[in-house]
């Protein structure tokens, strides 16, 4: 049962250049996810794709100089901004990256407290930090005062003792050991087998693969493939598009090849496909429109060369 | 031009020893990992290689004498994210010029496109900001490089694009490498020998 579902999300940020010039930048265009009940949704992709900003247009947290378009439906009904604003932070919660966005000033026993909505918000603190092993002592503790991993957890407590139904986590693991790692992952497939819906932001395909249930690709601002994690095993010959194998062989473990270039920067989209300049597939066809996205062997491919 | 460090202890202030007698020998063109938990002081150790740091107790010895103190120093050290180790008000082309002036061929190799040299560093993307931390710790005084967390903001094809660049370079000027890295797969597949830094 799909929870969230994003339709044809596009978003532009508005710039002045030299004076009054005004110019669009268009970020993300024609994005198409959906989350689902009791499931996992990884989104992977290189920085700049676009990742964290479906994230922001889903919470509704953009900045002012941000045009959306599309539409963001949630439990069926359209997610405006009235609702973003109610919704977040209550049914929709996002687990940012860094202790940063932690309160520096308040402890942060206090913080998990200020998320409980129903119930005695002392005992749900207590009991999720005994969970994620948080000595009695951290609740009275100050960000500062906390590790990198403790931190993480902290967060984590946060969105558990919320309630929420979706759980949005913003690339929660990079630089941190495998234990701490293991540890955030498996709190994620907890969320999810308890019903709820959970997006893990990724550049990291190995971790995504670990938990997920299925992988988003995002390239360039889309979403170029969504496939079963099932399907990404030996060369990748079950991988649909170009770009996602690729992204697998130049994995340490597998190839290690890369393929030459770079995701094209917002203001210079080749007016196809968006691969199409490092694909080695591409025909004439490619260069005519961008493909659509369309359903193939139990995923989704924007690709016309994908069997 | 061995570098050698010799018994090096390190603490911050009165606090208790991150580590103590940490002995290691690096010849050159040699890839050495280092991998431990977070908070062992990993970082510590490359920044008292690279000279950001003194040990408390014993010396890091390059080619049999102390590191220099001035000079283009023959350490050279890349951190895990680039927008912090780049000065945001100067444009990519002063930013990769600061220290000399790298050659096309090096530019080439990495990847790093032209149009992107008069952009500002907000414009780019962390892997594209990445490349140009490379070229610039890649001079060509430059005997070891020291990779902590080098690629771990980046994808996997970016990751595997500069780790190809770096590893020819290095082979072409006989240069070490010290990687510190969580990803196990990345260790097995660049080093010729790891370190625990556990004990």
């Amino acid at each position: 049962m799909s929870i969230l579902e994003v339709e044809n999300l596009s978003v532009s940020f508005k710039q002045y250049t030299d004076g009054f010039k005004e110019i669009n930048h268009k970020v993300i265009s024609s994005l198409n996810v959906t989350l689902e009940a009791g499931k996992i949704l990884a989104v992977v992709g290189a920085s700049g794709s676009g990742k964290s900003l479906l994230a922001h247009a889903i919470l509704g947290i953009l900045p002012s100089n941000a045009n959306v378009s599309g539409i963001i439906k949630y439990e069926g009904k359209e997610l405006t901004p009235i609702r973003q604003t109610a919704l977040r932070g209550k049914e929709i919660a996002l687990v940012p990256q860094s202790v940063n966005f932690l309160d520096p000033l308040m402890r942060v026993g206090n913080q998990v407290r200020t998320s409980v909505k129903n119930g005695d918000a002392v005992s749900a603190q207590r009991k999720v930090f005994e969970r994620y092993r948080l000595g009695k002592e951290v609740e009275d503790m100050y960000p500062f005062q906390l590790s990198g991993g403790m931190a993480r957890r902290t967060l984590l407590s946060t969105a558990m003792v919320s309630d929420a139904k979706v759980i949005i986590a913003d690339e929660p693991t990079p630089g941190l050991d495998p234990v701490v790692i293991k540890e955030a992952l498996d709190n994620f497939r907890e969320f999810a087998d308890n019903g709820c819906a959970v997006m893990l932001i990724t550049h990291d395909i190995e971790s995504a693969l670990q938990i997920a249930d299925k992988i988003a690709v995002f390239y360039a601002g889309t979403t170029v493939e969504i496939a079963p994690v099932e399907d990404f095993v030996g060369n990748g010959e079950a991988i649909r598009h170009p770009y996602t194998k690729a992204l697998w062989r130049a994995l340490p473990q597998n190839e290690f090849r890369p393929i030459p270039g770079s995701q094209p920067h917002p203001s210079s989209l080749p007016p196809g496909c968006l691969f199409e300049p490092r694909c080695e597939m591409a025909t004439a066809e490619c260069r005519q429109a961008p493909p659509k996205m369309r359903e193939l062997r139990d995923g989704m491919v924007r690709c016309i060369h994908a069997t | 031009m061995q570098l050698e460090a010799k018994d090096i202890g390190f603490r911050y202030g009165d606090g208790p020893w991150l580590f103590q007698g940490v002995n290691l020998t690096l010849e050159p063109g040699e890839i050495v990992g280092i991998t431990g938990p977070s908070g062992r002081g990993k970082t510590t150790l490359c920044r008292i290689l690279a000279g950001f740091e003194a040990p408390i107790e014993g010396a890091v010895h390059f080619n049999g004498a102390p590191l220099p103190n001035n000079g283009y120093h023959p350490v050279q050290m890349v951190l895990q994210h680039p927008e912090k180790a780049i000065n945001p008000r100067w444009k990519m082309h002063k930013i990769l010029n600061e220290g000399y002036q790298p050659d096309k061929e090096l530019l080439d190799l990495l990847g790093i496109e032209r149009e992107w040299l008069t952009r500002w560093p907000h414009e780019l993307s962390g892997g594209e900001l990445q490349r140009f931390c490379v070229a610039r710790a890649l001079g060509p005084n430059t005997r070891y490089l020291i990779a902590d967390e080098m690629t771990t903001m980046l994808d996997a094809n970016t990751q595997a694009q500069i780790w190809h660049a770096v590893i020819e370079i290095a082979k072409k000027r006989e240069m070490g490498i010290i990687v510190v890295t969580h990803e196990s797969n990345l260790m097995r597949r660049l080093c010729h020998r790891v370190i625990d830094f556990n004990k």
